[in-house]
């Protein structure tokens, strides 16, 4: 809402006056005063088409006196009488006015959630059992609230189309359907690729995809987040693992630099699907498909679960103690100006403030990161790929990340670097630099989760957890601050770079006193003037502004023109 | 004037024909040089001079009420446009004439579609509205067509198109077919639908046509019996116009009667100047041979029904007076107040040959499959009632299902999004209310706690 149409309208609601800004929609008002009024068809970012009716509500206005007649008298709060309308309306479309008078809890709000509840459970299968939407179900939820608990259905249901291939990553049961038609506005509205519509009429109306069309954009698994019930699964998730089973953890998602706010939904250290979590400055409800589903590498054979230290031409475990000594043993007999260190761009705050530690303490000459540039995706997806390219520049004080990597490769090639320290890159397959210039060097560490071409080559090799296994902060395109929260443990004896540069620290001679990544952000705090005084507590779930970058995320900006045009509520 | 008909298609003699004055003619057919005959588009020529807010003034002083079902004062809709509009203003003629039971429109269209050009070219010029839209049926290919004939023949004689006669004032209009579905006649589902899409209606507030209509631009909808009248209004003056019929109740109408009558047929009567009685037994010629009257639904098949044997009381205080069904005048007001409508004029019949069992679930049927879908009650309901009368019909409803079936109704009654919800429920409601007896008559109380369908009867086994 905007600051100009801050004209406040008084309220009643269930009795009790309330204001609110001009234009607010019933709905919302109640839900700003804590009366959930159900709904399945509304979703604040999209247009209301008001068809599931389950938002039904008793409405009011003061009286309208006939000519002649007197007007009404304001009682003792200044408020009109409310003249009750006997025909309900749905809280969902439309907005408040003046001393309207909103009744959440009548008898007549009652009759029709019930009714509502009934119609939409008569054709509906009640397969809950095995259906993937069961404990995350608003059918479920709202039955149990305002449901009848007993059918007086005799006939027999209608049957429809089941497991529909609609498109590569979704299935689609259209029993279960209720036709609120969110994913239908999401596909038209936010994706652009309106390739969902219903077919047939009334109680036989089927969703489906346009005759040789696909669900298939990059979006399209946000309509599994918003359809209220089972009809939308996604095929990677679906069967997997029971709603209510899962640990959820609020983090945010590292494959590009939006940053988008993520829940990941873990069991016993597995994780088993990541949805979006609403943030209006970053992601607003959405998130792309191949960000969603870009976590099953984490439990990969791959991973590295132990230190390694090469032996002849091969390489075989070792302690972390014995693997942090050797590094020690190897760097010690070096200029600084003969170590390089890479780090990354997908590391946090944290992870860079010790990475400069280090940077400064080995009086390494060479520093640098591993860009990643793609396209602005024109919705969510930044141009940028890396998490926190604004990080690095904050604390880990590049000007212009990537810039060095040329430089580096050269002092390699030149026999002037001779020891080359790389913190969470993939620097074979990522940043361009060869096996054989690579073999030059005296010694090589390499610190990734996955075993890689780029490990092959390393003297040490160091485990290193992943995104989704540390904790810490990171800057997005927009400069925002943004928490990123441990939601498994990493395998076997991974542990998160700040942890591994410390020990590289205190094994190299320096001595510090960090025991946590909060820790750190302390002392990014103290240390990092764009971060002063700031606390991890006060970052919160949905990140605070940092600093100014200028750039913007354009499916947010399409929201605002909506939500400035009153088609979206925001 | 005096028109002559063809035999056997002469106008009874209580009718007033101003609408159908060409429908049967002898010698008449639907070209522009016969329209021209009889003075045809002098009122346009007429209109094109005035200013445009006097003719809607004219419309309002005549007090037409719409001829499409909701009998909304036509003049009023067009006063909803606006005042300070810069977009560019609809005017959308509803020729979907789909509901059951009404079965006038299709006459005008075919047999005098000039009449409905020239109301629409000066309900235009009203409004200010340069682009006109006919939204005929599918089923009414032939008329669809004839219109087609009589647009390009006024464009050919400079009654539409740029500059008519002249005036300055641009009109196209275009036929547009539907694709077969009651729901467009629903003016915001029609809206949808013309504008390419599935007709949903839109939910009001905040898509009433007078503001956000066609392509979001204001629109007016008027059924084609209701832009006929504005050329007559214009030639008699709005005045003169609203002494035809009675107070409130203005001009005629065309009743279609159908059903268990000797001579089903359409009318054009005076507002509330006949009773369903002379309707019934004068201008039908009575009920058929030794028949009695059961009901009358009297305004198209949405509407409530009301039973023979009932009195009802209509007026207030010292007005209040009691009618029996032979007496009620056929206007909009009294038949409200008789607790049904006077809808689109379709008058349905049914004798004590019939049961009321079937006949709920023949309308029952219809509402099923022409629900959209779009809202809950509406969607589900209407087909869960009709699987009930399928039941009460075959005999295999138990009397509790008929409190089930009047509960469904009031489900949807007033809770959709369009009155579509009505239009389905209160058939329903109203067979429950004043033929309860016959409807229970035919279930049978020992079918109560049964299991009725397969479905169930495999999920109960499966229990074991």
């Amino acid at each position: 809402m905007s600051e100009e149409k801050n004209d406040l309208i008084d309220v009643q609601i269930n009795g009790e006056w309330h204001s609110f800004p001009k234009g607010t929609r019933m709905i919302e008002a109640c839900r700003q005063v804590g009366v959930e009024v159900p709904h399945y068809c509304y979703h604040p970012k999209l247009t209301s088409p008001g068809n599931c009716r389950m938002c039904l509500v008793e409405m009011g206005m003061p009286p309208r006196p006939r000519p002649g007649d007197d007007p009404p008298e304001p009682d003792e709060t200044g408020h009109l009488p409310i003249s009750w309308i006997p025909r309900p309306a749905i809280a969902c479309a439309n907005t408040i006015a003046p001393n309207m008078g909103i009744r959440t809890e009548s008898e007549m709000t009652e009759e029709c959630r019930e009714g509502v509840m009934e119609l939409l459970l008569a054709n509906h299968p009640l397969d809950c059992p095995i259906c993937d939407q069961a404990g995350e179900c608003s059918l479920q939820e709202f039955s149990v609230e305002h449901g009848k608990g007993e059918s007086r259905f005799r006939e027999q249901k209608v049957k429809k189309p089941k497991n529909v291939d609609v498109g590569p990553r979704i299935r689609l049961d259209d029993e279960r359907c209720i036709m609120c038609s969110r994913c239908i506005r999401f596909t038209d509205e936010i994706a652009d690729d309106p390739v969902l519509g219903f077919t047939d009429r009334g109680s036989h109306t089927v969703l489906t995809v346009y005759p040789g069309r696909e669900l298939a954009n990059n979006y399209s698994l946000n309509t599994v987040d918003i359809c209220p019930v089972g009809a939308l699964t996604s095929n990677d998730f679906r069967f997997q693992m029971r709603v209510w089973f899962m640990k959820e953890t609020k983090t945010i998602d590292v494959n590009c630099a939006t940053g988008a706010n993520i829940t990941v939904f873990a069991r016993e250290n597995k994780i088993y699907r990541i949805t979006p979590r609403q943030n209006n400055d970053v992601n607003s409800d959405w998130m792309p498909d191949s960000h969603r589903l870009n976590f099953h590498w984490i439990e990969s054979d791959a991973r590295l679960t132990d230190p390694l230290v090469r032996d002849g031409d091969k390489h075989r475990l070792a302690t972390w103690q014995e693997a942090i000594a050797t590094t020690a043993d190897k760097l010690a007999g070096l200029d600084g100006s003969e170590i390089a260190v890479i780090a990354s761009a997908r590391m946090t705050n944290e992870e860079l403030l010790m990475t400069s530690r280090l940077v400064k303490h080995l009086g390494a000459g060479h520093v640098d990161v591993v860009p990643r540039e793609g396209e602005n995706d024109g919705y969510l997806i930044a141009a940028d790929r890396n998490p926190n390219t604004n990080g690095v520049m904050l604390v880990l004080g590049l000007e212009n990340p990537g810039s060095q990597l040329e430089a580096i490769k050269d002092g390699i090639a030149q026999g002037r670097i001779k020891a080359l320290l790389c913190l969470q890159e993939n620097l074979v397959e990522d940043a361009g630099f060869g096996s054989e210039l690579l073999s030059k060097l005296d010694f090589f560490l390499t610190s990734y989760p996955l075993a890689n071409p780029t490990a092959d080559i390393a003297d040490v090799v160091l485990p290193g957890a992943c995104w989704a296994e540390k904790t810490g902060t990171m800057v997005n395109v927009t400069g925002r601050l943004q928490r990123l929260n441990k939601a498994v443990d990493g395998p076997g004896q991974t542990l998160e770079a700040w942890e591994i540069i410390r020990d590289l620290i205190q094994a190299t001679g320096g001595g510090n006193g960090i025991y946590s990544a909060t820790d750190i952000f302390k002392q990014l705090a103290a240390e990092v003037p764009e971060f002063a005084d700031l606390s991890w507590g006060q970052i919160g779930d949905l990140g605070i502004p940092l600093i100014e970058t200028g750039e913007t995320i354009p499916l947010l900006e399409r929201e605002k023109e909506r939500i400035e045009k009153g088609l979206i509520v925001g | 004037m005096s028109a002559i008909y063809k035999s056997g298609k002469e106008p009874h003699a209580k009718e007033h024909r101003i609408i159908f004055k060409n429908v049967d003619r002898e010698g008449w057919d639907p070209s522009l040089s016969m329209y021209e005959t009889e003075g045809g588009y002098d009122q346009l020529k007429k209109a094109i001079k005035m200013e445009p807010s006097a003719i809607t003034d004219e419309v309002k002083k005549a007090g037409l009420r719409g001829r499409g079902g909701a009998g909304f004062p036509a003049g009023v809709k067009w006063g909803f446009l606006p005042p300070n509009n810069e977009k560019p203003v609809y005017l959308i003629c509803n020729a979907d004439e789909s509901e059951p039971g009404t079965f006038k429109d299709r006459y005008i269209i075919h047999q005098d579609p000039h009449q409905l050009v020239e109301g629409m070219v000066i309900s235009c010029f009203a409004v200010g509205a340069n682009l006109a839209y006919i939204y005929i049926r599918e089923e009414f290919p032939e008329g669809a067509q004839i219109l087609e004939k009589a647009i390009a023949e006024a464009h050919e004689k400079g009654y539409l198109g740029k500059d008519i006669l002249g005036s300055g004032f641009d009109l196209e209009i275009y036929v547009h077919r539907g694709a077969g579905a009651y729901i467009c006649g629903e003016e915001t589902g029609l809206i949808e639908s013309l504008e390419g899409k599935r007709p949903y209606p839109r939910i009001k507030p905040p898509y009433f046509p007078a503001a956000m209509g066609l392509y979001l631009c204001p629109t007016i909808v008027n059924n084609v019996e209701t832009l006929c009248h504005v050329k007559h209004i214009l030639e008699a003056g709005g005045e003169e116009w609203s002494k035809i019929g009675t107070p409130n109740n203005t001009g005629t109408r065309i009743l279609c009667v159908s059903g268990d009558v000797q001579k089903p047929g359409y009318f054009e009567v005076e507002v509330g100047k006949v009773t369903m009685g002379e309707l019934i037994n004068d201008m039908c010629g009575g009920l058929k041979e030794g028949r009695s009257l059961k009901a009358v639904i009297p305004g198209g098949s949405s509407a409530k029904v009301l039973r023979a044997d009932e009195v009802f009381t209509v007026g207030r205080g010292d007005d209040a007076r009691e009618l029996t069904i032979w007496d009620i005048p056929m206007d909009f007001d009294t038949l409200a107040a008789c607790g049904s409508m006077a809808g689109s004029g379709g008058v349905i019949v049914i004798d004590d040959s019939r049961s009321i069992s079937w006949v709920l679930n023949n309308i029952n049927n219809f509402y099923a499959h022409e629900s959209c879908g779009q809202c809950t009650p509406c969607r589900e309901g209407s087909l869960w009632m009709k699987k009930i009368t399928d039941r009460v019909v075959a005999g295999k409803a138990s009397p509790s299902d008929i409190d089930t079936l009047d509960s469904v109704a009031r489900n949807i009654d007033g809770r959709t999004i369009c009155a579509f919800g009505e239009a389905a429920s209160w058939p329903t409601e109203s067979f429950v209310e004043k033929f309860r007896d016959e409807l229970v008559a035919d279930t049978n109380p020992e079918l109560e706690d049964d299991l009725l369908n397969a479905e169930a009867l495999t999920a109960a086994a499966n229990l074991g």
